[in-house]
């Protein structure tokens, strides 16, 4: 049981064509903006119909270009999240609410659907009130009341934190993960943010220019991202093109220095990256995989420092940098006033290896 | 009573027109919203000439469309029913040079509205009838208000149309710009007056009211759309 996604679609500059399975669990849908997450949503809710594929959900078509089946949005029993909420600003939350109760139920019935679903919210107390007068979360939370009162068979979240200010983010996230665990069906979360993703989803399918990119389990991609758009969008800020020149060594291109690994490595290796936090200062003269780095310039964010960093001593005022470092301020106190160039050591066990590949990368 | 005859005369085709083109221009102004055919351009245009057209023009295709010696009016006569010269007339000539400014507004209205709450409201399983009373319609008010003051403003206003298709019969389809032209040309000032002030009043104390009771509609659209 679960969805069944097999779709293409024109669209203005690109073709979305995606096809995967989402079980019983939070999917992540991670992508850049303009790279066709919304849009898969989109086909999935019934607002936008594809040209050609097919949509099951728990065994029930959706959507079949070939029989030409194509449910409606209003009885399709998707439960949709919109970025913005859309919550109806002429009814209060009680009357939001209860707004997709009509058909068949009694009064009574009706009102303590409505009751429950403001006490396992935590709304109480606001039912009189009008959209305007809530908060980002409490609209965020209205908004998933209603789409939960009507009891659909999946949940599709787009983008339902950009909307939201930094400090409110991180507690609204853990908030929806207890909202969701009481909801049986499959969800879909789409973002462009690889934090949220993690922390929400298990399985995570990236996506980029309207194709899947790479799908797995968020440790595999994470650790391990397969392609250069799931580095880039897992946030490894350091990608270098590579070649592989002897049977342990690869050549980074992009930065001019060569890593050495203690096990063959493959042939096809086509970039290699290495995550910001994971460089490390190394006094050991004799370790090969250091290597002398001029700092260009630096950067101070509230408990963090970046440090940009360049194989070979800049010229004048030059800004190009080959390494980006992040470090804690502590740390970076004790290294700030030691001599250029400092000897950073890029460990090959954290080098992220990116091989050539056409085929989307499926990871279990 | 007959002094005033062209009050009730005004009031009674205004109303009516009103009511029919409030009716008629939403459901329109709907069905263009979300229609995105090549004609659209030209469907466009046409519902909305009679706002620009000169009302003599209208009133002569009117004339050309229900008058006895034409076909539509013709097979009317055959069924024993005469629009021309009677109070229809007044109310066919106001519908149709109010309808445009009832049609564009709300065409205007319903643009504004975010998509997202109307696709919202349809995941939740409920009737597109329900959705466009309960959601569409409250969230396009201030515009639909907008539009019916300015419908009945032109409706009760209308001249040139009327004139040609229903004439100046005292107590039957004299309205009272109609009337405010024949006691000028008269000579007949103060009468003239008299119908003047009271077209002022009529038309303040509609739009005052209708202000009024949109207030809080409006407030909480566009607190929606401030954010």
């Amino acid at each position: 049981m679960g969805l069944e996604v097999d779709i293409t679609k024109k669209l203005a500059g690109f073709e979305l064509r995606v096809d995967f399975k989402a079980d019983n669990d939070i999917f992540g849908l991670l992508g850049a903006s303009g790279s066709g997450k919304s849009m898969t949503l989109r086909c999935i809710a019934g607002i936008v119909t594809p040209d050609t594929g097919k949509i099951v959900l728990n065994g029930r078509v959706l959507f079949d270009s070939e029989n030409k089946i194509n449910i409606p949005i209003r009885e399709r029993k998707v439960g949709f999240l919109f970025q913005n909420y859309a919550l109806f600003p002429n009814m209060t939350v009680e009357q939001n609410i209860g707004f997709g109760l009509v058909k068949s139920i009694s009064k009574v019935e009706r009102t303590n659907k409505i009751k429950k679903r403001i006490a396992d919210l935590q709304l109480n107390g606001m039912e009189k009130r009008y959209p305007y007068q809530l908060s980002g979360g409490q609209q965020q939370r209205v908004a998933l009341a209603r789409a939960l009162v009507v009891e659909p068979e999946i949940l599709l979240l787009d983008e339902p934190f950009s909307a939201l200010d930094e400090h409110l983010k991180n507690s609204m996230i853990v908030q929806l993960r207890d909202d969701l665990r009481s909801f049986k069906g499959t969800s879909i979360f789409v973002t462009h943010n690889m934090e949220e993703a993690y922390q929400l989803c298990n399985n995570i399918m990236i996506i980029t220019g309207g194709s899947i990119n790479a799908i797995g389990h968020k440790d595999a991609i994470f650790n391990n991202p397969p392609t250069l758009c799931a580095a880039e969008l897992t946030g490894c800020k350091n990608i270098s093109r590579a070649r592989k020149i002897e049977s342990n060594i690869i050549e980074a291109i992009d930065w001019g220095c060569r890593i050495t690994f203690n096990y063959k490595i493959e042939d096809n290796i086509t970039a290699i990256g290495i995550r910001a936090h994971y460089l490390e200062v190394n006094e050991n003269n004799e370790d090969i995989n250091t290597f002398n780095c001029w700092v260009v310039f630096t950067s101070e964010t509230l408990f963090r420092t970046k440090v940009f960093l360049k194989f070979s001593e800049p010229i004048g005022d030059e800004k190009n940098y080959n390494l980006q470092w992040d470090i804690s301020k502590d740390e970076w106190n004790l290294v700030k006033n030691k001599p250029l160039p400092l000897r950073i050591r890029i460990n090959p066990e954290k080098v992220i290896q990116i091989k050539a590949s056409v085929e989307i990368k499926r990871l279990q | 009573m007959s002094e005033f005859s062209p009050l009730w005369i005004s009031i009674k085709t205004s109303i009516t027109a009103t009511f029919i083109v409030f009716f008629i221009g939403i459901a329109t102004a709907w069905y263009m919203a979300s229609y995105k055919g090549k004609a659209r351009g030209i469907i466009d245009g046409i519902l909305t000439l009679p706002m620009v057209l000169p009302p003599t023009v209208v009133g002569f295709i009117l004339l050309m469309i229900i008058g006895k010696n034409f076909p539509l009016g013709k097979l009317l006569n055959g069924f024993g029913i005469t629009l021309i010269f009677t109070w229809v007339a007044t109310v066919i000539a106001a519908t149709v040079v109010a309808f445009p400014l009832m049609y564009r507004t709300c065409v205007g209205a319903f643009s504004q509205i975010d998509v997202n709450v109307i696709n919202a409201a349809r995941t939740l399983g409920v009737s597109e009838w329900r959705i466009f009373w309960k959601v569409v319609v409250p969230l396009a008010w201030p515009g639909i208000a907008a539009g019916t003051v300015l419908a009945f403003a032109r409706a009760l206003g209308e001249f040139g149309a009327t004139i040609m298709i229903a004439g100046s019969i005292p107590g039957k389809t004299q309205t009272i710009p109609i009337a405010i032209y024949f006691a000028v040309a008269n000579g007949e000032t103060g009468n003239a007056i008299k119908w003047v002030i009271l077209i002022f009043i009529i038309s303040l104390t509609v739009m005052v009211a209708t202000d009024k009771w949109s207030q809080k509609q409006g407030f909480l659209v566009s607190s929606a759309r401030r954010k």
